[in-house]
């Protein structure tokens, strides 16, 4: 970020931390309706975030990723895309998900340790949530080679951490995706924290965005808690990618307010009063503002927007709470397209053994 | 009927596959205008164009992750991993990924990839050019590994990889490439995967191996069949999903098993079978089920490497012990 501007804001912010409008909103972002949407699902980010929290607590979730502090980025990233594009997602990328159309209770049954949760109905083409960090880069670049040659104008977004850019898989993907010019975008979102790592441990490069200038092609910093700043970055990398001109890599300046997932304790290697400062760049909160200062959304307009969301994650829970789980031997269902006669054995021996409450 | 290298017929096997479907691939590192290191792939750029068949930068990781990518949105790549010990930076992605897309996404995505490496010593070849790390890559769930051990078999079970819904790793015997001539028919017929093939039928004993072990093993054979023993020789071909009922049931019938195979002997697949016959047909077993195998050292480099591979006389030397165990 650049000394002459004040903590937080960086060239391509467009709405600042407090609202104000600090360069003109781009031609395609202009209609208010387009921002309070980006509004609405950045909320509906933050309440599925707590309501999925609120439920590991009780016991009724697995290991979470919170997105708590990113959702410009993730909200923005999911706006930028076309639906047909394809997202290739890390595990902290619940508000792109939700945006294209991944619903909250495929995310909760994931999350829950249901396999069926990434049966997304829509989009059918996007991949499931990549756990391991970075090992998912190469897949976009493959899929991004498959939409080329099918010459489909379609773009694969790319979304990890500031962590993997350390990976040699995102660099291979990276240089690979380069040298063919493959219609890819690479979405950095740089929370400054890989677990307990920060960015300064993570890279002596002084941006993680220059990492794409070793693979040939550009990459640029954007004020990732501005989503309408990340749409119209992502957005520009997504064009340039569906026009041939090759991929890009966008990095999104952001901060993880929370955990790094809810068996995670923050404390023990940051200090508060890092993430208070950040607290004060809110994605929400400046959004919020904007509305406020520019287009008369009132308390009333706010106290709705939490109310609907609170009670569309609310709704999702009672219907994820309710499924049934799957049958024991559905281990087996979809290790291959039809069971080797050896699994069929190993299959059986679990039919004799499972308990019929599985 | 024409006969063909071991090396001839992957080419062959390439060729036909990437004729009947458009959606066969071929990537890796100089599988392109220099047709692969062994020319395994030679002449298919020319046939097939620039959008069938990728020279790939040089990562081991990027082109099996690539191999994913393509597989997930439908097409069917065949990834070259140029030798069996440059795959360590590949088995990251078929354990965490290919093997796992299917059950990931119940069903909503498969991974219809090969990862086709030369494996194996006996070229006096640099140091990791020779290794066997079949067992590793059989040890993950939601892949097969599948070893040819003949031209003919190259060409069928190859065909048969590249057609199967799901990924495959297919390991070619190097040492067999040019070594191993053998007639077959062009014709695009696959050999069934997860399957053992009885290659020399016997009453006294079972030999089971795979790979370019098999041409010792039935050396072996031959040699005993000399002394009156005719040893059964059992080419697994497919080592995971293991076909356990073709062995066992040939072990029902003999009595006796010898497991011969190139890897380390810790830790190498001949472990599992021996555990699936001890389970399913101990009580046939008139003998100690016995292993030729590496030693569990380091793959020597060239002057030394004749010492560490099984032998012809090792096999027959424990033959001949299991024969006169009882």
């Amino acid at each position: 970020m650049s000394d002459s501007l004040p903590f937080g804001v960086h060239p391509s912010t467009i709405i600042g931390p407090d609202g104000n409008l600090l360069r003109p909103i781009p031609e395609p972002l202009v209609d208010p309706a387009t921002i309070r949407a980006l509004y609405g699902w950045m909320h509906r980010t933050r309440a599925f975030d707590a309501k999925a929290i609120e439920l590991q607590r009780t016991g009724r979730l697995g290991t979470y990723a919170s997105c708590l502090g990113q959702e410009a980025a993730s909200v923005g990233i999911g706006h930028a895309m076309a639906p047909e594009d394809v997202l290739v997602p890390s595990f902290r990328d619940q508000g792109t998900q939700l945006y294209r159309g991944v619903s909250m209770v495929e995310l909760l049954l994931y999350w829950g340790g249901d396999e069926r949760g990434s049966d997304y109905a829509v989009p059918r083409d996007d991949l499931p949530i990549s756990i391991t960090v970075g090992g998912h880069a190469p897949h976009a670049a493959g899929v991004a080679l498959a939409l080329k040659l099918r010459a489909e104008p379609r773009v694969a977004v790319c979304v990890f951490g500031d962590g993997a850019t350390s990976k040699g898989d995102v660099y291979e993907a990276m240089n690979i995706a380069g040298v063919w010019r493959l219609p890819v975008v690479f979405v950095v979102n740089n929370n400054q924290w890989a677990i307990s790592t920060p960015r300064a441990d993570q890279s002596a490069a002084t941006t993680l965005a220059q990492k794409a200038v070793a693979a040939g092609f550009e990459g640029s910093q954007v004020d990732g808690n501005d989503v309408l700043a990340v749409s119209e970055a992502v957005g520009d990398a997504i064009g340039h990618a569906r026009k041939g001109d090759g991929p890009r890599l966008v990095e999104c300046l952001t901060y993880r307010l929370g955990d790094h997932t809810t068996v995670d304790d923050a404390s023990r290697y940051r200090s508060e009063a890092e993430v208070a400062r950040w607290r004060q760049l809110d994605p929400l909160a400046r959004v919020g503002a904007y509305l406020a200062q520019h287009e008369g959304w009132s308390d009333a307009d706010e106290d709705a927007l939490v109310e609907r969301c609170d009670d569309e994650v609310a709704s999702a829970a009672t219907a994820y709470n309710g499924t049934t789980p799957q049958p024991p031997e559905a281990i087996f269902d979809h290790l291959f397209a039809s069971l080797p006669r050896e699994l069929e054995r190993q299959r059986a021996t679990l039919l004799a053994s499972a308990p019929a409450d599985g | 009927m024409a006969e063909h290298t071991l090396l001839e017929a992957v080419n062959l096997a390439l060729r036909r596959a990437m004729a009947d479907d458009d959606r066969v691939l071929v990537l890796g590192e100089d599988v392109g205008v220099v047709g692969g290191v062994f020319r395994a792939t030679d002449g298919l750029l020319q046939a097939f164009g620039p959008h069938r068949v990728f020279d790939t930068p040089l990562a081991e990781t990027g082109i099996a992750g690539v191999a994913v990518g393509l597989a997930v949105q439908g097409f069917r790549p065949v990834a070259e991993i140029q030798f069996m010990g440059f795959i360590y930076a590949a088995i990251d992605q078929l354990a965490n990924h290919a093997s796992r897309m299917r059950t990931r996404t119940r069903g909503r995505q498969s991974c219809p990839l090969v990862l086709r490496a030369p494996f194996g010593g006996g070229i006096h070849a640099p140091e990791h050019h020779s290794e066997s790390a079949e067992a590793m890559l059989a040890h993950i769930p939601g892949l097969r590994v599948v070893i040819p051990s003949s031209p003919r078999t190259a060409y069928g079970l190859l065909l048969a990889a590249i057609r199967d819904p799901d990924p495959v790793v297919f390991l070619e015997p190097k040492r067999l490439y040019r070594s191993a001539k053998e007639a077959f028919e062009d014709d695009g017929a696959a050999l069934p995967l997860d399957r053992c093939h009885i290659v020399r039928p016997g009453k006294d004993l079972t030999l089971v191996t795979w790979g370019a072990m098999v041409q010792e093993t039935l050396a072996a054979a031959e040699q005993l069949s000399g002394e009156g023993v005719a040893a059964e020789v059992i080419d697994v071909a497919t080592i995971k999903p293991l076909d356990g009922e073709t062995i066992c049931e040939s072990v029902g019938r003999t009595g006796r098993l010898v497991i011969v195979h190139e890897a380390p002997i810790t830790g190498g697949f001949g472990g599992e079978i021996a555990a699936c016959v001890a389970e399913r047909a101990l009580y046939s077993l008139q003998a100690p089920i016995l292993r030729v195998a590496g030693y569990d050292t380091v793959m020597p480099l060239a002057r030394l490497e004749h010492h560490y591979m099984p032998s012809v006389s090792r096999i027959v030397g424990a033959a001949r012990e299991t024969l006169e165990a009882s």
